[in-house]
Protein backbone atom coordinates (compact mmCIF):
# COMPACT_ATOMS: atom_id res chain seq x y z
CA UNK A 1 0.00 0.00 0.00
CA UNK A 2 2.57 2.40 1.11
CA UNK A 3 4.60 1.32 -2.10
CA UNK A 4 1.82 2.04 -4.47
CA UNK A 5 1.29 5.77 -2.69
CA UNK A 6 4.66 6.41 -3.30
CA UNK A 7 4.82 5.37 -6.91
CA UNK A 8 1.70 7.88 -7.30
CA UNK A 9 3.14 10.63 -5.72
CA UNK A 10 6.36 10.20 -8.20
CA UNK A 11 3.98 9.58 -11.08
CA UNK A 12 2.09 13.06 -9.96
CA UNK A 13 5.49 14.88 -9.82
CA UNK A 14 6.48 13.56 -12.71
CA UNK A 15 3.24 14.91 -14.74
CA UNK A 16 3.85 17.98 -13.01
CA UNK A 17 6.72 18.28 -14.76
CA UNK A 18 5.48 17.77 -18.31
CA UNK A 19 3.36 20.91 -18.21
CA UNK A 20 5.11 23.45 -20.28
CA UNK A 21 7.50 25.43 -18.57
CA UNK A 22 9.12 28.49 -20.33
CA UNK A 23 12.60 28.29 -21.61
CA UNK A 24 14.02 30.73 -23.38
CA UNK A 25 10.88 32.63 -23.85
CA UNK A 26 9.74 36.31 -24.04
CA UNK A 27 6.25 37.39 -22.71
CA UNK A 28 4.37 40.15 -24.83
CA UNK A 29 1.78 42.45 -23.34
CA UNK A 30 0.56 44.36 -26.07
CA UNK A 31 -2.06 46.71 -27.79
CA UNK A 32 -5.14 44.79 -28.58
CA UNK A 33 -4.37 46.92 -32.00
CA UNK A 34 -0.93 45.68 -32.85
CA UNK A 35 -1.88 42.21 -32.98
CA UNK A 36 -1.36 41.48 -36.33
CA UNK A 37 1.74 43.28 -37.30
CA UNK A 38 3.67 42.61 -34.23
CA UNK A 39 2.60 39.13 -34.92
CA UNK A 40 4.29 39.08 -38.72
CA UNK A 41 6.96 40.68 -36.83
CA UNK A 42 7.60 38.28 -33.89
CA UNK A 43 7.33 35.60 -37.01
CA UNK A 44 10.58 36.87 -38.74
CA UNK A 45 12.64 37.66 -35.27
CA UNK A 46 12.01 34.05 -33.78
CA UNK A 47 13.48 32.46 -36.80
CA UNK A 48 15.91 35.32 -36.30
CA UNK A 49 17.21 35.11 -33.27
CA UNK A 50 16.05 31.70 -31.89
CA UNK A 51 14.07 33.64 -28.92
CA UNK A 52 10.54 32.59 -28.54
CA UNK A 53 7.52 35.57 -28.36
CA UNK A 54 4.50 34.44 -26.44
CA UNK A 55 1.97 37.01 -27.23
CA UNK A 56 -0.82 38.62 -24.74
CA UNK A 57 -2.84 40.75 -26.81
CA UNK A 58 -5.93 42.87 -25.25
CA UNK A 59 -7.13 46.24 -23.77
CA UNK A 60 -4.05 48.03 -22.49
CA UNK A 61 -5.70 48.54 -19.74
CA UNK A 62 -6.63 45.35 -18.70
CA UNK A 63 -2.84 44.04 -19.38
CA UNK A 64 -1.78 47.14 -16.71
CA UNK A 65 -3.86 45.14 -14.78
CA UNK A 66 -2.78 42.07 -14.72
CA UNK A 67 1.11 43.46 -14.90
CA UNK A 68 0.23 45.79 -11.49
CA UNK A 69 -1.61 42.16 -10.17
CA UNK A 70 1.66 40.20 -10.54
CA UNK A 71 1.30 38.95 -14.17
CA UNK A 72 5.05 37.69 -15.54
CA UNK A 73 5.63 39.60 -18.34
CA UNK A 74 8.56 40.87 -19.80
CA UNK A 75 7.56 43.57 -22.49
CA UNK A 76 4.60 45.88 -22.59
CA UNK A 77 3.15 48.22 -25.96
CA UNK A 78 0.89 50.08 -24.57
CA UNK A 79 -1.76 52.11 -26.25
CA UNK A 80 -1.56 55.03 -24.45
CA UNK A 81 1.07 56.80 -22.46
CA UNK A 82 -1.38 56.95 -19.37
CA UNK A 83 -1.08 53.08 -18.42
CA UNK A 84 2.52 52.88 -19.05
CA UNK A 85 2.63 55.89 -16.41
CA UNK A 86 0.65 54.44 -14.33
CA UNK A 87 3.37 51.56 -14.44
CA UNK A 88 6.04 53.61 -13.76
CA UNK A 89 4.54 55.25 -10.77
CA UNK A 90 4.66 51.60 -9.17
CA UNK A 91 8.11 51.04 -9.94
CA UNK A 92 7.19 48.32 -12.56
CA UNK A 93 9.21 49.50 -15.66
CA UNK A 94 12.92 49.99 -16.50
CA UNK A 95 12.93 53.33 -17.42
CA UNK A 96 15.54 53.81 -19.86
CA UNK A 97 13.63 51.35 -21.88
CA UNK A 98 10.18 53.45 -22.50
CA UNK A 99 9.94 54.66 -25.92
CA UNK A 100 7.19 55.73 -27.75
CA UNK A 101 6.98 53.98 -30.66
CA UNK A 102 4.07 54.61 -32.59
CA UNK A 103 1.02 56.56 -33.36
CA UNK A 104 -2.21 56.38 -35.18
CA UNK A 105 -5.31 57.41 -36.09
CA UNK A 106 -9.28 57.29 -35.51
CA UNK A 107 -12.02 56.50 -38.03
CA UNK A 108 -15.67 56.20 -38.18
CA UNK A 109 -16.47 52.95 -39.41
CA UNK A 110 -19.47 51.53 -40.67
CA UNK A 111 -20.46 47.30 -41.83
CA UNK A 112 -19.38 46.71 -45.46
CA UNK A 113 -23.28 46.33 -46.62
CA UNK A 114 -24.21 49.56 -44.48
CA UNK A 115 -26.29 52.07 -46.18
CA UNK A 116 -26.08 54.64 -43.89
CA UNK A 117 -24.40 58.54 -44.91
CA UNK A 118 -21.63 59.30 -42.19
CA UNK A 119 -20.08 62.70 -43.53
CA UNK A 120 -18.64 63.61 -40.28
CA UNK A 121 -18.87 62.97 -37.04
CA UNK A 122 -21.78 65.17 -36.51
CA UNK A 123 -23.98 62.48 -38.57
CA UNK A 124 -23.40 60.59 -35.50
CA UNK A 125 -26.24 61.88 -33.67
CA UNK A 126 -28.93 61.52 -36.18
CA UNK A 127 -31.48 58.94 -34.87
CA UNK A 128 -30.86 56.60 -37.95
CA UNK A 129 -27.84 55.77 -35.69
CA UNK A 130 -29.06 54.33 -32.87
CA UNK A 131 -25.92 52.37 -31.34
CA UNK A 132 -22.53 53.40 -31.22
CA UNK A 133 -19.77 50.85 -30.13
CA UNK A 134 -16.06 51.83 -28.66
CA UNK A 135 -13.83 50.37 -26.37
CA UNK A 136 -14.87 50.76 -23.16
CA UNK A 137 -14.32 54.51 -22.97
CA UNK A 138 -13.66 54.47 -19.30
CA UNK A 139 -10.86 52.64 -19.44
CA UNK A 140 -9.63 51.07 -22.51
CA UNK A 141 -7.38 53.57 -24.84
CA UNK A 142 -8.94 53.79 -27.95
CA UNK A 143 -12.50 54.46 -26.05
CA UNK A 144 -10.73 57.34 -24.14
CA UNK A 145 -9.15 58.76 -27.62
CA UNK A 146 -12.43 58.36 -29.05
CA UNK A 147 -14.64 60.03 -26.59
CA UNK A 148 -11.81 62.61 -26.12
CA UNK A 149 -12.36 63.93 -29.52
CA UNK A 150 -15.99 63.71 -29.50
CA UNK A 151 -16.21 66.36 -26.19
CA UNK A 152 -13.76 68.40 -28.86
CA UNK A 153 -16.57 68.39 -30.90
CA UNK A 154 -19.25 68.68 -28.31
CA UNK A 155 -21.09 65.50 -29.71
CA UNK A 156 -20.11 63.38 -26.49
CA UNK A 157 -23.42 64.65 -24.32
CA UNK A 158 -25.46 63.79 -27.81
CA UNK A 159 -23.81 60.45 -28.54
CA UNK A 160 -23.29 59.02 -24.92
CA UNK A 161 -26.54 56.81 -24.64
CA UNK A 162 -25.71 55.38 -28.03
CA UNK A 163 -22.31 54.21 -26.76
CA UNK A 164 -22.22 50.25 -26.29
CA UNK A 165 -18.97 49.27 -24.61
CA UNK A 166 -16.52 46.68 -25.41
CA UNK A 167 -13.94 44.94 -23.54
CA UNK A 168 -11.14 46.34 -25.86
CA UNK A 169 -10.83 47.49 -29.77
CA UNK A 170 -11.10 44.65 -31.74
CA UNK A 171 -14.59 43.52 -29.70
CA UNK A 172 -15.50 46.92 -31.17
CA UNK A 173 -14.38 46.31 -34.63
CA UNK A 174 -15.82 42.74 -34.38
CA UNK A 175 -19.73 44.13 -33.29
CA UNK A 176 -19.55 46.70 -36.34
CA UNK A 177 -18.28 43.68 -38.42
CA UNK A 178 -21.78 41.38 -37.20
CA UNK A 179 -24.02 44.52 -37.73
CA UNK A 180 -24.82 44.41 -34.31
CA UNK A 181 -24.22 48.00 -34.02
CA UNK A 182 -25.16 50.79 -36.90
CA UNK A 183 -21.29 52.08 -36.24
CA UNK A 184 -17.98 52.70 -34.39
CA UNK A 185 -15.25 54.32 -33.73
CA UNK A 186 -11.65 52.27 -33.93
CA UNK A 187 -8.41 52.85 -34.89
CA UNK A 188 -7.49 53.17 -38.60
CA UNK A 189 -5.53 50.11 -38.89
CA UNK A 190 -8.14 48.26 -37.41
CA UNK A 191 -10.34 48.76 -39.79
CA UNK A 192 -7.35 48.30 -42.65
CA UNK A 193 -7.41 44.48 -41.39
CA UNK A 194 -11.12 44.20 -41.88
CA UNK A 195 -12.70 42.97 -44.74
CA UNK A 196 -15.96 43.68 -43.43
CA UNK A 197 -16.01 47.36 -42.89
CA UNK A 198 -15.45 50.44 -44.30
CA UNK A 199 -14.45 53.52 -43.45
CA UNK A 200 -17.23 56.07 -43.15
CA UNK A 201 -15.02 58.86 -42.19
CA UNK A 202 -11.86 59.85 -41.02
CA UNK A 203 -10.60 61.84 -38.36
CA UNK A 204 -7.17 63.45 -39.26
CA UNK A 205 -3.74 63.38 -37.28
CA UNK A 206 -4.22 67.33 -36.92
CA UNK A 207 -8.23 67.02 -35.60
CA UNK A 208 -8.00 64.08 -33.91
CA UNK A 209 -6.10 63.31 -29.93
CA UNK A 210 -2.65 63.04 -30.01
CA UNK A 211 -2.17 58.84 -30.00
CA UNK A 212 1.18 57.63 -28.92
CA UNK A 213 2.29 53.92 -28.37
CA UNK A 214 4.92 53.37 -25.52
CA UNK A 215 6.71 50.42 -24.73
CA UNK A 216 9.07 49.60 -22.14
CA UNK A 217 10.80 46.90 -20.64
CA UNK A 218 9.18 45.27 -17.24
CA UNK A 219 11.54 45.41 -14.38
CA UNK A 220 10.49 41.96 -12.86
CA UNK A 221 11.15 40.57 -16.58
CA UNK A 222 13.24 37.02 -15.68
CA UNK A 223 14.62 37.74 -19.41
CA UNK A 224 15.73 41.25 -19.89
CA UNK A 225 18.70 40.44 -21.75
CA UNK A 226 16.10 38.97 -24.48
CA UNK A 227 13.71 41.63 -23.63
CA UNK A 228 16.05 44.42 -24.78
CA UNK A 229 16.79 42.98 -27.67
CA UNK A 230 13.61 42.29 -28.94
CA UNK A 231 12.48 45.94 -28.34
CA UNK A 232 15.55 47.55 -30.22
CA UNK A 233 14.35 44.84 -33.24
CA UNK A 234 11.31 47.26 -32.89
CA UNK A 235 13.15 49.90 -33.96
CA UNK A 236 14.79 48.18 -36.88
CA UNK A 237 14.10 48.89 -40.51
CA UNK A 238 12.51 46.17 -41.10
CA UNK A 239 9.91 46.08 -38.01
CA UNK A 240 9.41 49.93 -39.04
CA UNK A 241 8.52 48.56 -42.44
CA UNK A 242 5.91 46.37 -41.38
CA UNK A 243 4.23 48.56 -38.98
CA UNK A 244 4.16 51.09 -41.82
CA UNK A 245 1.85 48.75 -44.20
CA UNK A 246 -0.42 48.09 -41.59
CA UNK A 247 -1.03 51.86 -41.50
CA UNK A 248 0.67 52.90 -38.21
CA UNK A 249 2.76 56.26 -37.66
CA UNK A 250 6.25 55.48 -36.49
CA UNK A 251 7.45 57.79 -34.03
CA UNK A 252 11.31 59.05 -34.35
CA UNK B 1 -9.43 20.42 -35.58
CA UNK B 2 -5.95 22.10 -36.25
CA UNK B 3 -3.27 22.24 -34.06
CA UNK B 4 -4.08 25.30 -32.27
CA UNK B 5 -7.20 23.67 -31.21
CA UNK B 6 -5.49 20.37 -30.14
CA UNK B 7 -3.10 22.67 -27.85
CA UNK B 8 -6.46 24.09 -26.56
CA UNK B 9 -8.17 21.44 -25.17
CA UNK B 10 -4.90 19.16 -24.70
CA UNK B 11 -4.48 22.04 -22.16
CA UNK B 12 -7.57 22.12 -20.71
CA UNK B 13 -8.20 18.24 -20.10
CA UNK B 14 -4.57 17.86 -18.67
CA UNK B 15 -5.53 21.14 -16.15
CA UNK B 16 -8.79 19.47 -15.27
CA UNK B 17 -7.01 16.27 -14.56
CA UNK B 18 -4.58 17.44 -12.39
CA UNK B 19 -6.71 19.64 -10.51
CA UNK B 20 -8.93 16.60 -9.81
CA UNK B 21 -6.26 14.50 -8.98
CA UNK B 22 -4.35 17.53 -6.60
CA UNK B 23 -7.88 17.56 -4.33
CA UNK B 24 -8.35 13.96 -3.81
CA UNK B 25 -5.80 14.05 -0.62
CA UNK B 26 -7.36 17.23 1.50
CA UNK B 27 -11.11 15.99 0.03
CA UNK B 28 -10.60 12.73 0.92
CA UNK B 29 -9.48 13.92 4.02
CA UNK B 30 -12.42 16.64 4.46
CA UNK B 31 -15.30 14.27 3.27
CA UNK B 32 -14.36 11.48 5.87
CA UNK B 33 -14.27 13.63 8.44
CA UNK B 34 -17.76 15.53 7.94
CA UNK B 35 -19.06 11.85 7.16
CA UNK B 36 -17.75 9.68 10.20
CA UNK B 37 -17.12 12.82 12.82
CA UNK B 38 -19.17 15.21 14.74
CA UNK B 39 -17.18 18.67 16.16
CA UNK B 40 -18.28 21.85 17.59
CA UNK B 41 -17.95 24.41 14.62
CA UNK B 42 -18.60 21.64 12.05
CA UNK B 43 -21.55 23.41 10.36
CA UNK B 44 -19.06 26.32 10.00
CA UNK B 45 -16.60 23.85 7.73
CA UNK B 46 -19.51 22.41 5.69
CA UNK B 47 -20.72 25.97 4.71
CA UNK B 48 -16.53 27.30 3.77
CA UNK B 49 -16.60 24.04 1.43
CA UNK B 50 -19.94 24.88 -0.13
CA UNK B 51 -18.70 27.90 -0.37
CA UNK B 52 -17.33 28.24 -4.11
CA UNK B 53 -20.19 26.46 -5.39
CA UNK B 54 -22.31 29.16 -4.27
CA UNK B 55 -20.64 32.44 -4.61
CA UNK B 56 -20.14 33.65 -7.76
CA UNK B 57 -17.02 32.45 -9.48
CA UNK B 58 -15.57 35.69 -10.22
CA UNK B 59 -15.80 36.69 -6.38
CA UNK B 60 -14.26 33.62 -6.13
CA UNK B 61 -11.47 34.22 -8.39
CA UNK B 62 -11.16 38.07 -6.90
CA UNK B 63 -10.38 36.17 -3.59
CA UNK B 64 -7.47 33.97 -5.08
CA UNK B 65 -6.03 36.47 -7.17
CA UNK B 66 -5.67 38.59 -3.75
CA UNK B 67 -3.89 35.92 -1.97
CA UNK B 68 -1.70 34.37 -4.64
CA UNK B 69 -0.01 37.23 -6.20
CA UNK B 70 3.20 37.57 -7.37
CA UNK B 71 5.13 40.74 -8.50
CA UNK B 72 3.63 43.29 -9.39
CA UNK B 73 3.22 46.37 -6.86
CA UNK B 74 2.98 44.37 -3.55
CA UNK B 75 5.44 40.96 -4.05
CA UNK B 76 3.60 37.65 -2.14
CA UNK B 77 4.55 34.93 -0.18
CA UNK B 78 4.95 32.72 -3.22
CA UNK B 79 6.63 34.93 -4.93
CA UNK B 80 9.09 35.84 -2.17
CA UNK B 81 9.45 32.46 -0.57
CA UNK B 82 9.32 30.20 -3.84
CA UNK B 83 10.18 32.68 -6.61
CA UNK B 84 7.11 31.04 -8.49
CA UNK B 85 4.66 32.79 -10.75
CA UNK B 86 0.92 31.49 -10.00
CA UNK B 87 -1.12 34.48 -11.02
CA UNK B 88 -1.55 34.41 -14.82
CA UNK B 89 -0.17 31.48 -16.02
CA UNK B 90 -1.12 27.53 -15.78
CA UNK B 91 -0.82 27.39 -12.00
CA UNK B 92 -3.60 30.01 -11.27
CA UNK B 93 -5.97 27.98 -14.15
CA UNK B 94 -4.82 25.42 -11.82
CA UNK B 95 -5.93 26.81 -8.32
CA UNK B 96 -9.15 28.44 -9.83
CA UNK B 97 -9.54 24.49 -10.83
CA UNK B 98 -9.49 22.82 -7.59
CA UNK B 99 -11.24 25.54 -5.43
CA UNK B 100 -14.06 25.46 -7.81
CA UNK B 101 -14.33 21.82 -8.16
CA UNK B 102 -13.42 21.25 -4.55
CA UNK B 103 -17.00 21.42 -3.39
CA UNK B 104 -18.54 18.94 -5.52
CA UNK B 105 -16.02 16.17 -5.15
CA UNK B 106 -16.92 16.88 -1.08
CA UNK B 107 -20.46 16.39 -1.26
CA UNK B 108 -20.20 13.17 -3.90
CA UNK B 109 -17.38 12.06 -1.26
CA UNK B 110 -19.42 12.62 1.94
CA UNK B 111 -22.36 10.91 0.64
CA UNK B 112 -19.64 7.88 -0.36
CA UNK B 113 -18.21 7.54 3.23
CA UNK B 114 -21.92 8.34 4.42
CA UNK B 115 -23.36 5.15 2.99
CA UNK B 116 -20.17 2.42 3.67
CA UNK B 117 -21.89 0.74 6.66
CA UNK B 118 -19.74 1.91 9.90
CA UNK B 119 -20.73 -1.58 11.30
CA UNK B 120 -17.89 -3.14 9.22
CA UNK B 121 -15.24 -0.62 10.43
CA UNK B 122 -16.08 -1.93 13.37
CA UNK B 123 -15.47 -5.57 13.12
CA UNK B 124 -12.41 -4.65 11.67
CA UNK B 125 -11.50 -2.89 14.32
CA UNK B 126 -12.46 -5.04 16.63
CA UNK B 127 -10.10 -7.41 14.49
CA UNK B 128 -7.04 -5.46 15.98
CA UNK B 129 -6.59 -3.32 12.38
CA UNK B 130 -5.95 0.40 12.96
CA UNK B 131 -7.71 3.49 12.17
CA UNK B 132 -5.74 4.14 8.52
CA UNK B 133 -5.71 0.57 7.87
CA UNK B 134 -9.48 -0.01 8.47
CA UNK B 135 -9.81 3.37 6.35
CA UNK B 136 -7.56 1.90 3.22
CA UNK B 137 -8.89 -1.68 3.28
CA UNK B 138 -12.46 -1.39 4.31
CA UNK B 139 -13.80 2.24 4.06
CA UNK B 140 -12.21 3.21 0.30
CA UNK B 141 -12.83 0.55 -1.28
CA UNK B 142 -16.57 0.21 -0.51
CA UNK B 143 -16.73 3.89 -1.13
CA UNK B 144 -15.10 3.66 -4.49
CA UNK B 145 -17.63 4.10 -6.88
CA UNK B 146 -18.89 6.54 -5.45
CA UNK B 147 -15.51 8.42 -5.06
CA UNK B 148 -14.62 7.98 -8.41
CA UNK B 149 -18.26 9.34 -9.54
CA UNK B 150 -17.23 12.17 -7.58
CA UNK B 151 -14.03 13.09 -8.86
CA UNK B 152 -15.84 12.65 -12.71
CA UNK B 153 -18.36 15.44 -11.34
CA UNK B 154 -15.55 17.19 -9.86
CA UNK B 155 -13.41 16.85 -13.83
CA UNK B 156 -16.19 17.97 -15.20
CA UNK B 157 -17.08 21.48 -13.06
CA UNK B 158 -12.93 21.98 -14.00
CA UNK B 159 -13.43 21.11 -17.69
CA UNK B 160 -16.47 24.08 -17.67
CA UNK B 161 -14.86 26.88 -14.89
CA UNK B 162 -14.50 30.25 -16.43
CA UNK B 163 -14.99 33.30 -13.82
CA UNK B 164 -12.51 32.48 -11.60
CA UNK B 165 -9.95 30.80 -13.96
CA UNK B 166 -10.35 34.21 -15.95
CA UNK B 167 -10.05 36.53 -12.80
CA UNK B 168 -6.30 34.53 -11.16
CA UNK B 169 -5.23 33.51 -14.74
CA UNK B 170 -6.22 35.91 -17.42
CA UNK B 171 -6.91 34.96 -21.09
CA UNK B 172 -3.28 34.15 -22.60
CA UNK B 173 -3.08 32.25 -25.81
CA UNK B 174 -1.05 29.20 -25.58
CA UNK B 175 -0.36 29.71 -21.50
CA UNK B 176 -3.53 29.73 -19.94
CA UNK B 177 -6.71 29.76 -22.13
CA UNK B 178 -8.95 26.92 -21.77
CA UNK B 179 -11.85 25.83 -23.68
CA UNK B 180 -14.24 27.98 -22.00
CA UNK B 181 -12.32 31.05 -22.07
CA UNK B 182 -11.31 30.84 -25.42
CA UNK B 183 -14.78 30.56 -26.73
CA UNK B 184 -15.88 33.44 -25.09
CA UNK B 185 -13.07 35.40 -26.25
CA UNK B 186 -14.09 34.21 -29.88
CA UNK B 187 -17.46 35.33 -29.57
CA UNK B 188 -15.96 38.74 -28.58
CA UNK B 189 -14.39 38.74 -31.61
CA UNK B 190 -17.19 37.74 -34.15
CA UNK B 191 -15.25 34.17 -34.90
CA UNK B 192 -18.16 32.08 -34.60
CA UNK B 193 -17.18 29.26 -36.69
CA UNK B 194 -14.17 28.87 -34.56
CA UNK B 195 -16.44 29.78 -31.31
CA UNK B 196 -19.04 26.72 -32.17
CA UNK B 197 -16.11 24.01 -33.03
CA UNK B 198 -14.97 24.92 -29.88
CA UNK B 199 -18.29 24.66 -28.17
CA UNK B 200 -18.39 21.26 -29.58
CA UNK B 201 -15.78 19.80 -27.74
CA UNK B 202 -16.81 21.14 -25.06
CA UNK B 203 -20.12 19.61 -24.84
CA UNK B 204 -18.55 16.23 -25.64
CA UNK B 205 -16.07 16.30 -23.00
CA UNK B 206 -18.81 17.31 -20.61
CA UNK B 207 -21.47 14.80 -21.78
CA UNK B 208 -18.74 12.03 -21.45
CA UNK B 209 -17.92 13.53 -17.99
CA UNK B 210 -21.20 13.51 -16.50
CA UNK B 211 -22.22 10.32 -18.28
CA UNK B 212 -19.53 8.37 -16.98
CA UNK B 213 -20.01 10.10 -13.58
CA UNK B 214 -23.64 8.52 -13.47
CA UNK B 215 -22.63 5.42 -14.33
CA UNK B 216 -20.14 5.00 -11.35
CA UNK B 217 -22.80 6.36 -8.78
CA UNK B 218 -25.56 4.15 -10.54
CA UNK B 219 -23.16 0.94 -9.82
CA UNK B 220 -22.57 2.11 -6.42
CA UNK B 221 -25.37 0.07 -4.71
CA UNK B 222 -24.49 -3.33 -5.36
Amino acid sequence: MQKRILLLSVWLAFLTMMLPVSAAEISVFAAASLTDSLKKIATTYEKQSGDKIIFNFGASSLLARQIEEGAPADVFFSADEAKMDALERKGLIIGETRKSRLSNTLVIVVAIDSVLKIISPEDLTTPAIKRIVLADPRTVPAGIYAKAYLEKRKLWAAVEGKVVPTDNVRAALAAVELGNVEAGMVYKTDAAISRKVKVACEIPASEGPTISYPIAVLKESRNAGAARKFVQYLNSPDATRVFQTYGFIVLK
Amino acid sequence: MENGDWQLVWFTVWVSILSTLLILPFGLAISWLLARREWPGKSIVETLVSLPLVMPPVATGLILLKLLRGRGSKGGFFHFYFDLDIVFTWRGVLVALCVMSFPLFVRSARVAFEEVNPRLEQIARTLGAGNFRVFCTITLPLASRGLVGGMLLAFARALGEFGATIMVAGNIPGRTSTLSLAIFQSVQLGQDAYAFRLLGISVTLAFAAVWGSEWFMRRRKH
